[in-house]
């Protein structure tokens, strides 16, 4: 999408993210108000999120070990001394008229993450990102414009503060991102390790994970900044890549065209598919951030860092390494494998239990996820235990069943769960792998059959389907089909 | 010393309209205020700590524990305006 005509000049996008992440607390940073979603209106305010006279905040010491274990996560350096600033603007989403963040000494910086993209060829493109700073503040209140869905149009605007004081990260990256595909991939990757940590449900939708874009275009091969644009608005990592994917065209138009780029934020409109200036006045945001002083500093010991960074889990890059080295899985499985921890979880326990792991990972990736997609459950609430998928691979492996009885029986172990192996034996399943057995069903069935057994031995050895069809058919599936097919072959070749 | 310049701006920084005479009045005001502060810089902190509070205290925290505040219609109550479930607030002019 970027490509110019040949002649022209190459421009390559220099892209960076803002992300903020709501922590998943149960209540909020500096107050004892409920941080659920979706409550009714200013349902969940108290004194503190409002910043009403005498009050004061106390740091939730889950925000804190939240975002050092994020940190940690994403590779960074903990502070080992940390405070919290004022930032100051006046603007009714804000009931103190200032945020409580984090200005020069945030909780986290200096990190990095892993992407991972995929080249034509279907190899595996990885690139580090890196993690400017990570720090903790308060998310602001909501407001809903009267008269008008649009701001421009509205006459007064009316204020719901349950989400004032919401414990937020925000992330900030280096701006080595060059494509919007990078950019969503950055994104999905920093969603996928808050989820691992269990710190964020990271739902875009609920506003849980929320990117900002910044985004300039230099001819390649400079090393200069162009004029930066931001870009907000964005609710899918589809949406991300879009909106950056337009901006770069925009931006290449107006250079082309000897338009200046103005340094703006922009807003992506999602029904319009473009992005659109949002003219802020300029020099209106002079936060003028000062040292909170209702709030003492932070100190991480080296003691209590160790031990939350004990208590991280595998994380997804580690793990897609994992797969490839111990189960020889390709990149892609160990993608899509790791994509969700439980789903790894399961894969995991069911190799544990013995399953050979490609088998273990295309039934995962396959049948079951489509089980659950279709009916909206979470693997880790299926009657069908690892232990017992591990079975059902083992039995199609020991020639005890087909792959194609074991596809039949899945619908009833995902409802119920239990012994597959009992399964098989109480429906009389056991696949047929008695030569003998196998021989006199073939000899019935070429006898019920002369013309087409004449055509066959005539030349018209697509036949050859008809009649392990017709096995199959009178052993209810259960033949077992290699065996079935090498048979066939010699009796009918004889 | 500041300037009208300098009174107007943090004027449109804190979203208040004021009038010429509020301007000169307060440019005057503001000056002294600075003034006064101003002695501070008498003593010789060359060698001490930038700090942010007199009190020395770290890791104050508190457990992750709900409870809903009751007289949450009373914050309500408290506002200039209220609509129903929600604060209502004046018609916003721009952005940011």
């Amino acid at each position: 999408m970027t490509t110019a005509a040949p002649t022209k000049t190459q421009y390559e996008a220099v892209i960076g993210l803002e992300t903020h992440c709501q922590l998943s607390t149960e209540t909020k940073i500096f107050s004892n108000s409920s941080t659920q979603f979706g409550a009714d209106p200013n349902c969940n305010i108290d004194p503190v999120c409002m910043g009403l006279p005498g009050t004061l905040p106390v740091l939730n010491e889950k925000v804190l070990e939240y975002a050092v274990k994020a940190g940690l996560a994403l590779n960074c350096t903990i502070a080992p001394y940390s405070k919290f600033d004022r930032k100051q603007y006046f603007y009714p989403d804000l009931p103190k008229n200032y945020q409580i963040s984090q200005y020069d000494l945030p909780i986290a910086e200096h990190g990095w993450l892993e992407i991972e993209l995929e080249d034509d060829a279907g190899n595996p493109l990885r690139k580090r990102i890196g993690i400017t700073r990570l720090h903790m503040e308060e998310d602001a209140g909501k407001l809903v414009h009267g008269g008008s869905d649009r701001l421009s149009g509205s006459t007064f605007s009316l204020v719901d503060y349950n989400r004032a004081g919401i414990p937020l990260i925000e992330i900030v990256s280096e701006p080595d991102l060059r494509s919007g595909v990078e950019a969503a991939e950055y994104a999905r990757e920093l969603r996928r390790i808050v989820r691992y940590l269990g710190v964020s449900d990271g739902n875009m939708q609920e506003g849980s994970l929320r990117c900002d874009v910044n985004i300039s275009i230099r001819p390649v091969g400079t090393d200069t900044f162009g004029t930066k644009v931001e870009i907000k608005n964005m609710n899918s990592f589809n949406a991300i890549e879009r909106a950056i994917n337009y901006e770069i065209e925009r931006q290449i138009k107006a250079l082309e065209d000897n338009e200046r780029i103005v340094q703006e934020t922009r807003l992506w409109e999602e029904g319009s598919q473009r992005t659109i200036s949002m003219r802020t006045k300029e020099g209106s945001s002079d936060y003028r951030y000062f040292p909170e002083p209702d709030l003492g500093p932070i100190q991480v010991s080296e003691a209590q860092r160790e031990d939350w960074r004990s208590q991280l889990p595998e994380l997804p890059a580690q793990r897609r390494q994992r797969y490839e080295t111990e189960f020889g899985l390709s990149s892609y499985d160990a993608r899509v494998l790791t994509d969700d921890r439980a789903i790894a979880e399961y894969f995991d326990a069911t190799a544990a239990a013995g399953a050979s792991a490609k088998p273990a990972a295309n039934w995962i990736m396959g049948d079951i996820s489509g089980y659950l997609n279709t009916e909206k459950l979470s693997i880790s609430t299926i009657p069908l235990k690892p232990a017992e998928l591990a079975e059902l691979v083992g039995l199609i492996d020991d020639n005890t069943i087909s792959n194609k009885i074991a596809k039949d029986i899945l619908p009833d172990l995902l409802a119920k769960g239990g012994s597959p192996k009992a399964l098989v034996e109480s429906k009389g399943l056991v696949q047929v792998s008695d030569p003998k057995a196998i021989e006199e069903v073939i000899d019935q069935v070429l006898a019920d059959h002369p013309d087409e057994l004449e055509k066959y031995r005539g030349g018209k050895t697509k036949l050859l389907g008809f009649f392990v069809g017709q096995v199959m058919k009178r052993t209810s599936g259960r033949a077992d089909p290699k065996l079935t097919n090498q048979l066939l072959n010699k009796k009918l070749n004889s | 010393m500041i300037d009208r310049e300098q009174v107007r701006k943090v004027a449109h920084l804190a979203r208040l309209e004021l009038t010429d005479e509020e301007e000169t009045q307060f440019s005057g005001q503001l000056n002294s205020i600075l003034d006064y502060f101003e002695q501070l810089s008498e003593l010789d902190t060359n060698n001490v700590e930038p700090t942010a509070r007199a009190i020395d205290v770290v890791n104050m925290t508190r457990v992750d524990a709900q409870e809903s505040y009751e007289a949450r219609d009373r914050i309500l109550e408290g506002a200039p305006d209220r609509d129903d479930d929600f604060f209502r607030v004046p018609q916003i002019l721009n952005e940011g």
